[in-house]
């Protein structure tokens, strides 16, 4: 099959390159594609087609239609046409039952008839509809392309790299090499992509040329990414220009999908590149007389050319291909038949216009070409060669078959088999438009995007309705203009999680971690979180607060802002102590909670939640944006860990870890005092708050001591408690998690903290909204609840009173200190009043509870103040 | 969204490394009826055409600044520093530097 040395081949006959191809051993020259090492070898089959599993063959080999699909180590869907050949590679069929030459799955094309026309499952498979979801796996198994390996494991890294360039060339044709080269003499920065492996080594100076490579779409801002195989490059253009060249379009003819119907283009690139003969008796419809020269091409390679015609000058309106096994054997040409094993047939070129028209091109449609071709072009995108229409010309796409007898189907789209009988009837039951007949039929959806069956589709539409062709215009250009693995858009495969200083300290004592926000705290340390809660009421605890947010306030002007930036009064608070603090938005809204302690005169220390410090930063900088007060805002959340100490016995146990135990004496370190510290060693802001309702210190200090400062207060007896013990604890307070219990509607009224904002103040965020709140009754209310019985209601659980839904419960534990299950819901403003009840609805059947205000356990506040 | 922003201190950045926060409004003062409450919090003209909105360089310098952007095109005609309500009182850079222009 191979011809005697061509002299533009780019095979190297020195070496043969060995893989397997359905098991068995195939070969082929360094240079080659797989595809053309297997049809040098005799391989025609190479797929079976989407819907009816007809055979297919090469037919563009230019890496455009799904015909070549096979699945390469792995990796499915490869156009093989394309595919550089590589030593040891395993190439597989796909969408097969059997085998490539005895595909079980052919029936469908037999039976087709009524059961295959487009849009077929839809109708004919609407009931029962609980068996949709069966048909549905019936259907996939039976259509489609290739599987993608599940292979966890062993995933490719994809990376993305983010580029300039001065000029983007698209395209290593001649044109594109034109431009590319004279781009490079007015300056350095041009690239120039191009599909094509053999690209890679050309003498472009000045030219960096990335191949083999594919610009999968033009988007705002000139922005071009690259797909290079596992890197996509995103390119930044001063200049794209578009050297996209033009596609050989496929004619529609009974029978065009036979293997040995091929285009134009493909025939040339075997006969030039590889060096094949592809055929021995040919027949050549041409639609110019460019393609016509094939025919000469064939001759000189030996092969026999029965018949070839200039479509231009000799409009054959009956064409139809034979086959048998569904390879071609021969051809009838209004009336006489030919045999024949290669068919090369075109309906001319049509300018590949799709970037451009995504970049923001017109495209009009020119009658007297057949085509259609860019019109005006947005700035800074340019186009050259024959995507502007430059040489390119087509026929009528169109042979149809009306007379009598049985005939094979005409393909207008072999990505997705839709036959020109699935698109007139898809006219006829009314999707008259073109973008709506697209989307019925998936005409242009399948993998060729459009490339060899836009053009024939739209003449189809034109011929049936009699509208012309620019009246009926193109479907919208998207992206990706040419196939690309879903792992590369996905990039590199990683999920950023922010860890505390004590991150392996949480991983070596086996605590479960968990996501908080962007951040992983531990869960709990054992198997029972109540045991954690106990030690805390009983003993001691330690918990790592890193995660919470923490910005300094400072500057002449600290107070004025943060006075103006809460609800409640920031300015009157002494140095050295400490006050609760809730954000509210302008809408009255809770968007965060924390703690404040005014460390000097000019200097605040402000905690946020552990999942608000990012926004709460960008709110108080956008605030100070619009004010303008002389304060500065400064986020040290990372460069500070800290850890809170609570319990009966925190003071003895702090006390013996600082110089003078004094400095921690209920006296010297009241509650809600603020103090610098040196524990351990380690100096530290020490907060004395009731984070979890026992007395405790929270201390804050340099990250990098956190191990050292942990680790001392463990030797000293501090049990290290999770997460989940922490909420146990809070909620036994009645403390309520914003974003748990409070949504985007609650404000500071209806949450159960009238006495927090003092409306007396000049101005504060939401303050006008909080005012308007004050005049009119809440419709529901954040209120506490006990259990009636030992059952514990999920979060989100119903709140039914006499049969109606009259709320929900945001937060529910069972605590051991109260004796009972306790929790936070929301529920209508007549119903909050202590001891009222209400039914709660667990699983299937309704449980009473009984409302509660004030904190469940130790409700005066006494342990934390002692 | 894939249009470059300019920033006023880093330049044309692209427009995934900026946090939006819409519209410019205006805050009412003293006390303001429901309706112009509501108008302010809850309303937004959202033209198509020109728009003056905040921007943040939220992965880049953090700075918040405003830009005129035509929402059409997603053509950034102007980007500037904010005149805070207490001008003078803090020393806000006068010009933005020229690379910080239009994108």
């Amino acid at each position: 099959m191979r011809l005697p040395p061509q002299p533009r081949e780019r095979i190297d006959r020195s070496s043969r390159v060995l893989f397997t191809f359905d098991g068995k051993p195939a070969g082929g020259y360094p240079g080659d594609t797989i595809g053309s090492a297997l049809y040098a070898s005799g391989q025609r089959i190479f797929s079976r087609s989407f819907k009816y599993h007809r055979p297919r063959g090469l037919l563009c080999c230019s890496g455009h239609c799904p015909n070549c699909m096979l699945t390469v180590d792995g990796v499915p869907n490869v156009r093989v046409c394309v595919e550089p050949i590589r030593a040891g590679a395993v190439v597989e069929p796909q969408n097969v039952w059997g085998s490539l030459d005895r595909d079980l799955l052919a029936i469908t094309d037999k039976i087709g008839g009524p059961f295959t026309p487009v849009g077929f499952y839809y109708r004919t498979m609407i009931r029962p509809r609980r068996l949709w979801p069966l048909y549905e796996k019936v259907l996939r198994n039976l259509a489609g392309l290739g599987r993608v390996r599940d292979d966890r494991n062993g995933h490719r890294r994809y990376d993305v790299e983010h580029r300039r360039a001065r000029a983007l060339v698209v395209g290593g044709g001649s044109a594109g090499r034109t431009a590319a080269l004279a781009a490079a003499n007015l300056g350095g920065g041009v690239v120039l992509v191009d599909e094509g492996a053999h690209l890679l080594g050309a003498e472009l100076e000045g030219v960096e040329v990335l191949a083999p490579a594919r610009a999968l779409g033009i988007w705002e801002g000139n922005l071009v990414p690259v797909d290079a195989g596992d890197v996509l490059y995103r390119f930044r253009a001063e200049r794209i220009v578009v050297a996209a060249g033009a596609v050989d379009q496929p004619l529609v003819f009974p029978g065009n999908d036979l293997v040995g119907v091929m285009l134009p283009g493909a025939v040339r690139r075997l006969v030039r590149d590889f060096s094949i003969r592809p055929g021995s008796r040919a027949i050549v419809l041409a639609a110019d007389e460019r393609d016509l020269e094939v025919a000469d091409e064939l001759r000189d390679t030996g092969v026999v050319v029965s018949r070839a015609v200039n479509l231009a000058d000799v409009p054959l309106a009956e064409i139809e291909a034979h086959g048998r096994h569904g390879e071609v054997r021969a051809v009838t040409l209004e009336g006489r038949t030919v045999d024949c094993d290669l068919v090369v047939a075109s309906a001319g070129r049509q300018p590949a216009y799709s970037l451009l028209a995504q970049a923001g091109g017109r495209v009009d449609y020119d009658s007297a070409r057949g085509i259609f071709v860019p019109g005006e072009l947005p700035a800074g995108v340019e186009a050259v060669g024959s995507v502007t229409g430059e040489g390119c010309r087509t026929a009528n796409p169109l042979r149809s078959s009306d007379g009598k007898g049985r005939h094979d189907k005409s393909f207008v789209c072999v990505c997705e088999d839709v036959t020109t009988k699935d698109v007139a009837r898809a006219i006829g039951e009314g999707f008259d438009s073109i973008e709506l007949s697209k989307r019925y039929t998936t005409v242009t959806m399948g993998p060729c995007q459009g490339k060899l069956c836009q053009l024939a589709s739209i003449r189809l539409y034109a011929r049936t309705t009699g509208i012309d062709e620019g009246a009926v215009g193109t479907t919208t250009a998207r992206p990706p203009w040419a196939p690309v693995e879903l792992g590369l858009l996905a990039g590199r495969h990683f999920e950023p999680a922010r860890r505390t200083a004590l991150h392996f300290r949480h991983e070596e004592a086996g605590a479960p971690m968990q996501w908080a926000g962007p951040w992983k705290r531990p869960y709990a340390y054992g198997e029972h979180p109540e045991d954690e809660v106990r030690a805390v009421h009983e003993s001691l605890g330690v918990i790592d607060v890193s995660t919470l947010g923490k910005l300094l306030v400072e500057g002449p002007e600290a107070a004025a802002f943060v006075e103006r930036l809460y609800p409640n009064r920031f300015a009157d608070l002494r140095s050295g102590r400490i006050r609760y603090a809730v954000l509210t938005s302008d809408a009255g809204r809770i968007m965060d909670d924390g703690t404040i302690a005014r460390l000097a005169d000019d200097l605040y220390y402000v905690t946020t939640t552990s999942t608000g410090a990012d926004s709460v930063l960008a709110w108080f900088e956008w605030w100070n944006a619009v004010w303008g007060y002389e304060a500065e805002i400064v986020n040290v959340t990372g460069a500070l860990a800290a850890l809170n100490l609570a319990g009966p016995r925190s003071r003895e146990a702090l006390g013996r870890l600082v110089e003078d135990p004094d400095d921690v004496s209920a006296e010297a370190f009241r509650y809600l005092d603020a103090k610098e510290l040196d524990v351990a060693g380690v100096p530290c802001l020490a907060l004395r708050i009731g984070f979890v309702g026992e007395l405790g210190y929270e201390l804050h200090f340099p990250s990098p001591a956190g191990e050292h400062l942990w680790d001392r207060l463990v030797v000293e007896g501090a049990r290290p408690f999770g997460l989940e013990p922490q909420r146990i604890l809070r909620l036994e307070k009645a403390h309520i998690i914003v974003g748990q219990d409070t949504d985007s509607e609650s404000n500071l009224l209806s949450a159960g903290m009238p006495w927090l904002p003092k409306l007396d103040k000049d101005d504060f965020v939401g303050k006008f909204a909080l005012e308007h709140f004050a005049e009119r009754e809440e419709r529901e209310r954040l209120v506490g609840f006990t259990m009636e019985e030992d059952t514990l209601p999920a979060e989100g659980a119903q709140i039914v009173v006499e049969g109606y839904p009259a709320g929900r419960v945001t937060s529910a534990r069972r605590s051991e200190a109260v004796g009972q299950v306790i929790g936070l819901a929301w529920v209508t403003s007549e119903r909050t009043e202590p001891g009222t009840r209400f039914e709660i609805r667990v699983d299937r059947r309704l449980v009473g509870a009984r409302v509660a205000h004030g904190a469940f356990f130790d409700p005066a506040g006494e342990r934390m103040r002692a | 969204m894939s249009f470059l922003l300019g920033c006023p201190f880093c330049g044309p950045r692209p427009v995934d490394e900026f946090a939006c926060f819409g519209e410019a409004t205006r805050r009412p003062e003293g006390s303001p009826s429901l309706r112009e409450l509501t108008d302010y919090v809850y309303f937004r003209d959202n033209v198509a055409g020109l728009q003056r909105e905040w921007w943040q360089h939220r992965a880049g310098c953090g700075e918040w600044f405003l830009a005129e952007r035509d929402t059409r095109t997603n053509e950034v005609l102007d980007v500037s520093l904010p005149q805070p309500e207490r001008r003078g009182v803090r020393p806000v850079g006068s010009d933005p530097p020229a690379s910080g222009g239009a994108g």
